[in-house]
């Protein structure tokens, strides 16, 4: 039987739900995994112990797991784990990780799949233009896509067990520069509500921003937007050459989806599209289009919003 | 004074149709173009140079076909142009076994390279370089600024980090804020004269191997609305039917 290890992801100092995603793309590989749990303080991984579908929970305590550090974490990380198929998030972060992990370890990395059947693994290609199905011949590391598996119980109650661990930290977070707002960026939202050239201008913007505090949700951008207008920075860009996002609902107002927005957000959930012109090919991709200017539409949705979530 | 390395890949020109032949893609109609995150790699390797004094090479790992992106380096500005010779489909454990042969031999200061190649749209390459050669990464960087040490930026959670990387180190580099530069004539010319330096190392045997190329599922037909009056409707299937608010 295929031993796998899932490694817990840790946003802002708790065990992320996506986790509970990675048990089970390991059980699709056939096994009950151990969950390790990168942490500086073992009640950390407390947040693991509920999840089923699991051997046992492993907290790997250290310094090291304070600040983000590849080499130190990739290290800590080895020290503990146990030998098996290692699957970590396809957030940013983890798959830095990832490609640490597998090359300490001397193996392979297959990242963002987004399907496992028979022991294959799936990931897109070709900024999602294509798919590539790969089998594995011994242990590998494996980065799985957020909101793609579904979530495993959280009815249980696993073992949680201590272990010390560390690994040298090979640089240094000098500060932190937060963001002027504290909505989220898209790469960690699990709703982005994004705008295109189409929006007329950057003041036009505060809309999108109203409907993202109403839903939680982070504000994004189309490469048109990002170059037309210095107030939107490339951070908010999503695309090619811009972030890819996997949110359960991404919103694209006035982005006409061009072959390189498409490449970064076509695999979310469930997509709505706003757009005055009916041929505009990001209506293929939508599951709800409103064919309609962002004027007329964007009002109508927040005040609707707005009630819903009261 | 510092020895430069910048990693270059030859992919499909983003705007291409991908289409499939039996069971794999077939890229033979494709045009071929340097990986757009690689043009900032090669960007930053130049400042690098400018402010410390040195020079850059640029190594690609590929089939001869690939000597066209090194010449594309080339005519921006890079010194030397490598190319570690292979023909297959590498795992990241091969790709970066090469790679870190080749790496070592240069006895290198730091590798640039893109965050993630536009075909793969991996990532892996220079993290798991950098564990490889017992180096240090940083990923996904937007700034560097260059001494004794690098400082970059970097996205964190809630907004960027500063961090300051020691030499040696492998950087993967997002867009940013800065402007890549073009090749002039004079660039090209040289370019056309640019003698590649092909390598051969061992290659380990891949672990990895591909079963089939696919196109991604097709989406079945959304809803469709005309009018802005719709959006109330969609906000409510939005928590009733799709579940997602
Ligand atoms: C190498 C490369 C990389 C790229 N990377 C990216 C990337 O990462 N991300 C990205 O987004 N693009 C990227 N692009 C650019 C991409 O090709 C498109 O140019 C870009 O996505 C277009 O942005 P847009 O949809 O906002 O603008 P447009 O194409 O100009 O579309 C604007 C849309 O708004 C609609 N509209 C206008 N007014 C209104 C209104 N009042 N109400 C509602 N709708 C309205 C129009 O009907 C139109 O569909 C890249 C291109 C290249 C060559
Ligand atoms: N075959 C290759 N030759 C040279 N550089 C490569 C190769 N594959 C990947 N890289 C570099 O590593 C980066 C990330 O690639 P990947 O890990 O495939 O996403 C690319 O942007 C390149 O800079």
């Amino acid at each position: 039987m295929t031993e796998t290890v899932v490694i817990a992801e840790i946003v802002k100092g708790a065990v992320h739900p996506t986790t509970a995603e990675l048990i089970t793309a390991a059980n699709a590989l056939g096994s009950q995994p151990v969950v390790v749990v990168p942490c500086a303080d073992a009640s950390l991984a407390d947040g693991a112990a509920k999840f089923t579908g699991v051997a046992g929970i492993l907290a790997a305590k250290s310094d090291v797991f304070s600040d983000y550090d590849a080499a130190g974490w990739a290290a800590a990380l080895d020290a503990v784990t146990p030998a098996g198929i290692i699957i970590t998030s396809a957030s940013p972060q983890s798959k830095d990780l990832a490609a640490r992990l597998a090359a300490r370890r001397g193996i392979s990395v297959v990242q963002d799949v987004v399907k496992i059947e028979s022991g294959n693994l799936t990931s897109p290609i070709y900024s999602g233009k294509a798919m590539q199905t790969v089998s594995l011949s011994g242990n590998a590391v494996v980065s799985v896509r957020p909101n793609v598996f579904d979530a495993s119980g959280n009815d249980g109650s696993a073992n949680v067990s201590v272990v010390d661990t560390s690994g040298d930290v090979a640089t240094a977070v000098q500060e932190f520069m937060a963001r002027a707002s504290n909505r989220l960026d898209v790469a960690e939202a699990n709703i982005i509500i994004s705008g295109g050239r189409g929006m007329g201008n950057p003041e036009n913007f505060s809309h999108l921003e109203a409907i993202a505090d109403t839903l939680g949700a982070a504000v994004g951008a189309s490469r048109a937007a990002v170059d037309t207008w210095d107030e939107i920075p490339h951070s908010m860009q999503v695309g090619q050459t811009g972030k890819t996002v996997n949110p359960n609902l991404y919103i694209a107002v006035g982005i006409s989806g061009a072959i390189q927005h498409l490449a970064g957000m076509r695999s979310s959930k469930y997509i709505v599209a706003i757009n005055k012109d009916a041929d505009a090919p990001i209506f293929q991709h939508a599951d709800y289009g409103i064919v309609a200017t962002w004027e007329e539409a964007l009002p109508i949705l927040q005040s609707t919003l707005s009630a819903m979530m009261a | 004074m510092a020895n430069i390395i910048v990693l270059v890949k030859q992919v499909p020109d983003t705007n291409a149709r991908i289409v499939l032949s039996g069971e794999r893609v077939d890229l033979s109609a494709v045009k071929k173009v340097m990986s757009p995150y690689d043009e900032f790699a090669v960007e930053t390797a130049l400042q690098h140079r400018e402010a410390s004094g040195g020079e850059v090479t640029a190594i690609t790992v590929g089939a001869a076909g690939a000597d066209k992106v090194l010449k594309d380096a080339k005519a921006i500005g890079v010194d030397h142009i490598v190319r570690i010779d292979c023909d297959d489909n590498l795992d990241s454990n091969a790709l970066q076994s090469m790679l870190a042969s080749v790496v070592s031999s240069l006895e290198a200061d730091v590798v640039y390279c893109g965050k993630s190649a536009a075909d793969t749209g991996a990532g892996s390459t220079g993290p798991g370089l950098a564990e490889r050669l017992g180096w240090a990464s940083v990923s996904n960087t937007i700034s560097v600024a260059f001494g004794d040490q690098l400082s970059v930026i970097t996205p964190s959670s809630g907004g960027n980090a500063r961090v300051n990387v020691p030499l040696p180190a492998v950087i993967s580099c997002d867009k940013g804020d800065i402007k890549v530069r073009k090749p002039n004539v004079k660039g090209i010319m040289q370019a056309k004269r640019a003698q590649v330096d092909v390598q051969s190392v061992e290659v380990p045997a891949s672990t990895i191997s591909i079963v089939t190329h696919s196109m991604p599922p097709a989406k079945p037909a959304g809803k469709s609305y005309e009018g802005g009056a719709a959006a109330a409707e969609v906000a409510q299937l939005l928590r009733d039917e799709a579940n997602v608010i």
